[in-house]
């Protein structure tokens, strides 16, 4: 009989074109890598019943039918992907096209010698042994969705950072799924090492029509080298058929620094789960997440930060807004190890309910088994304080006014840590437009 | 300019005020003393529109209208401002996009044509150096952080910016140094105008020091129970409310 804990779902769809193979097929540790991911992909998806799923179903999504991902191919896409949210910038930028690196959208420019940056497809043709280096701890270690992108990712990149490197421009990845009419997934796999004492910002942006369902399952594994810092920029504003699983993977080497702001605003349901592990001492991270949601979509947010050497800071900030029906989650776990002395964390969830039948699951959850730490957490939900509006209307500001000001403001604080001025007013641009009524 | 007639008003089934009436006419200054807890605030607050309050008896009527039935926002497009006792804290708002929201909202309201940032600049910047209150304060997140003086300041730029013709000041004077006193003393008198009226209610004598009003009234246990000019702020001053038997649990 089949788990409770699992949903049944076939994929790539039966009677699916039989698919061309994946990049790197015939490379053995590939293969395996991959076997092993179908064979726990094969499980299906996770259920409500499991712990970590408890408050998110995908049931929307195993019912279903993708073709093979292998049958996307980039340049064969005839039309132009829209615009994107962060064109304007200046940098490196990357653009995946149904999950596959589109090298006519792509411009690298001049990439200084220490930085390093390749599609994933390119580079296990070119230096399949410099790629086996790269992935081949990072197998999905049971992870229900990692094993789907472990299994079928078709593309992706891997940025480098020499020990020193220090980049002022961003780096960018825009993921996009060309207009169609039938459905479609991706699995990118992105791998980011920064080297001793490098520092980057990168840019995620994921971007999608509305229209035919589309299935994003990006895995990020990003390492942070000693006194490195990456400040990690990610807005997601998929269409309203989309679904977004993503789990993004750090590891911190001493007095490293991660920073994460992350704006969801898109997708018929999206789930942003994050793993931080401290694996030095005196490293820091800041995760800050904003989300917006209205109508009947569905944001979750899921954190893990495992303070497993003493000495470290963890600073989670997660803030959202929600209207109509929608529906949030936050799930933030916190390990403090017996060794991690000293763990500086905390943790807080902000929600403002604009509607009274939108509503927040918020759980955090603290394992500590050190004794002279500091970590604490804490939520809020609720409407726009009435102190608030009033105030805002005395000065004769109509409601409508005074609720943007307040939500913008809301918001507004969350972004202001954004170190990158051009990416944080793009962001702030995608908020403004989001509570004038715009969807993504 | 300002008629209220027998009112009443409950908070949470609880009667504060009990058959107040208050007469305020155009170019008028009045004073409304009384001690902690006589519903000073809970009349400033009806007269702004404040959520919490039922009004069971009596009428306001504001320029022959009947206050009572606009919207919050109404009565302050019309001119009625409240600066606040304990001025509200909005996270993320910026003080200078606030203000220009405002002025703006009410400049619209008049059929004027809206200030551009630039000309918005230019008049804040004149407004605001005779109130003591730098650029700085003007970027920071409106009231967030601010100290009690730089908020009553604040309040009282906003009346500069506004120019209402009824301005209620709940209190303006507490917790302010000397200094800071004297500065919003004196923004006070630059607004007093024949075409403007003022109720300045406070706890103590001492900003009318500054702002010599042309009447004065005691509100105890929810009603105005004396009124005179200003020699009664100095009888309140030298007397005490107990001297007048008026101590909170006497008037209760
Ligand atoms: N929203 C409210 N709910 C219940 N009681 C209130 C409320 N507002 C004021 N009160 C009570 O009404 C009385 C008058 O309060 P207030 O108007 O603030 O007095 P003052 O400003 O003169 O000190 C006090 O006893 C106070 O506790
Ligand atoms: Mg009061």
């Amino acid at each position: 009989m089949p788990s409770r804990r699992t949903i049944p779902f076939d994929y790539p769809a039966p009677g699916a074109d039989p698919a061309p193979a994946l990049p790197g097929a015939g490379l053995p540790w590939l293969d395996a890598l991959r076997d092993e991911g179908r064979r726990l992909s094969a499980n299906g998806l996770p259920s409500t019943r499991t712990e970590a799923w408890k408050y998110t179903s995908l049931a929307p999504l195993a019912e279903l039918d993708f073709p093979h991902p292998a049958a996307a191919e980039a340049e064969a896409i005839p039309a132009e992907p829209e615009t994107g949210a962060f064109d304007a910038l200046e940098g490196p930028s990357l653009v995946f096209v149904n999950g596959r690196l589109s090298s006519r959208h792509s411009r690298l420019g001049d990439l200084p010698g220490d930085l390093r940056v390749r599609g994933l497809a390119r580079g296990l043709a070119n230096d399949p042994a410099g790629i086996e280096a790269l992935i081949g701890n990072a197998t999905p270690n049971g992870d229900p969705l990692a094993a789907f992108n472990a299994a079928f990712a078709a593309d992706g990149c891997i940025v480098e950072a020499a020990p020193g490197a220090v980049m002022d421009q961003p780096i960018r990845l825009r993921f996009v799924a060309a207009p169609g009419s039938e459905p479609l997934a991706y699995h990118p796999r992105v791998i980011v090492r920064l080297g001793v004492g490098s520092s980057l910002t990168l840019i995620e942006c994921h971007e999608g029509p509305a229209g035919a369902p589309t299935w994003s399952n990006p895995l990020v594994d990003i390492e942070v080298g000693a006194g490195a810092r990456l400040s990690h920029v990610k807005l997601q504003i998929e269409g309203e058929s989309a679904y977004h699983t993503a789990l993004t993977k750090a590891a911190l080497a001493g007095e490293a620094r991660y920073e994460s702001h992350l704006l969801a605003l898109g997708a018929r349901l999206a789930r942003h789960e994050i793993h931080i592990r401290f694996d030095g001492e005196g490293a820091d991270c800041q995760l800050r997440g904003g989300y917006m949601a209205r109508g009947s979509q569905h944001v979750d947010n899921t954190t893990v930060i495992d303070h497993a050497v003493p000495h470290c800071e963890s600073r989670e900030v997660y803030k959202g807004v929600l209207d109509d029906t929608a529906r949030g989650v936050f799930q933030g776990k916190i390990v403090v190890r017996q060794d991690a002395q000293k763990t500086d964390g905390h943790q807080l969830n902000r929600t403002l309910l604009l509607s009274p039948k939108a509503e927040i699951d918020t759980k955090p959850e603290l394992e500590i088994y050190a004794d002279d730490v500091k970590c604490s957490h804490g939520a809020t939900a609720g409407e726009p304080e009435a102190d608030q509006l009033f105030y805002l209307r005395s000065r004769g500001l109509d409601l409508r006014t005074a609720r943007k000001l307040i939500v913008e403001g809301f918001m507004g604080e969350l972004l202001e840590e954004v170190g990158h001025e051009p990416a944080r007013a793009v962001l702030s641009e995608r908020v403004a437009a989001w509570i004038g009524g715009d969807r993504s | 300019m300002l008629t209220i007639e027998n009112l009443h008003a409950t908070a949470d089934g609880k009667p504060i005020l009990n058959g107040l009436d208050l007469q305020v006419n155009t170019g008028e200054v009045h004073a409304v003393m009384g001690p902690n807890g006589s519903g000073k605030s809970t009349l400033a607050y009806v007269i702004a529109g404040r959520e919490g309050y039922e009004v069971t008896a009596g009428s306001i009527t504001y320029q022959g209208r009947d206050v009572l039935a606009m919207s919050v926002e109404e009565r302050a497009l019309n001119g009625v401002f409240l600066a606040f006792q304990y001025p509200v804290e909005i996270p993320g708002v910026g003080s200078a996009t606030f203000l220009k929201t405002a002025v703006n909202a009410a400049r619209k309201h008049r059929g004027e044509q809206e200030y551009d940032a630039m000309e918005f600049l230019k008049l804040v910047k004149a407004k605001r150096a005779a109130l003591g209150i730098d650029d700085g304060m003007m970027r920071r997140a409106l009231n967030v952080g601010f100290s009690g003086g730089e908020k009553k300041r604040n309040e009282m730029l906003q009346m500069a910016l506004l120019e209402p013709s009824l301005a209620i000041l709940d209190e303006t004077d507490s917790g302010l140094d000397i200094d800071a006193l004297k500065i919003v003393a004196d923004g006070i008198n630059a607004l007093r105008a024949p075409e403007r009226a003022m109720v300045v209610i406070t706890h103590y004598q001492r900003l009318l020091d500054h702002v010599v009003p042309d009447k004065v009234h005691v509100l105890a246990g929810g009603r105005i129970v004396r009124s005179g000019g200003s020699e009664l702020a100095l009888e309140l001053e030298s007397r005490g409310y107990a001297g007048l038997g008026l101590e909170p649990s006497a008037a209760a």
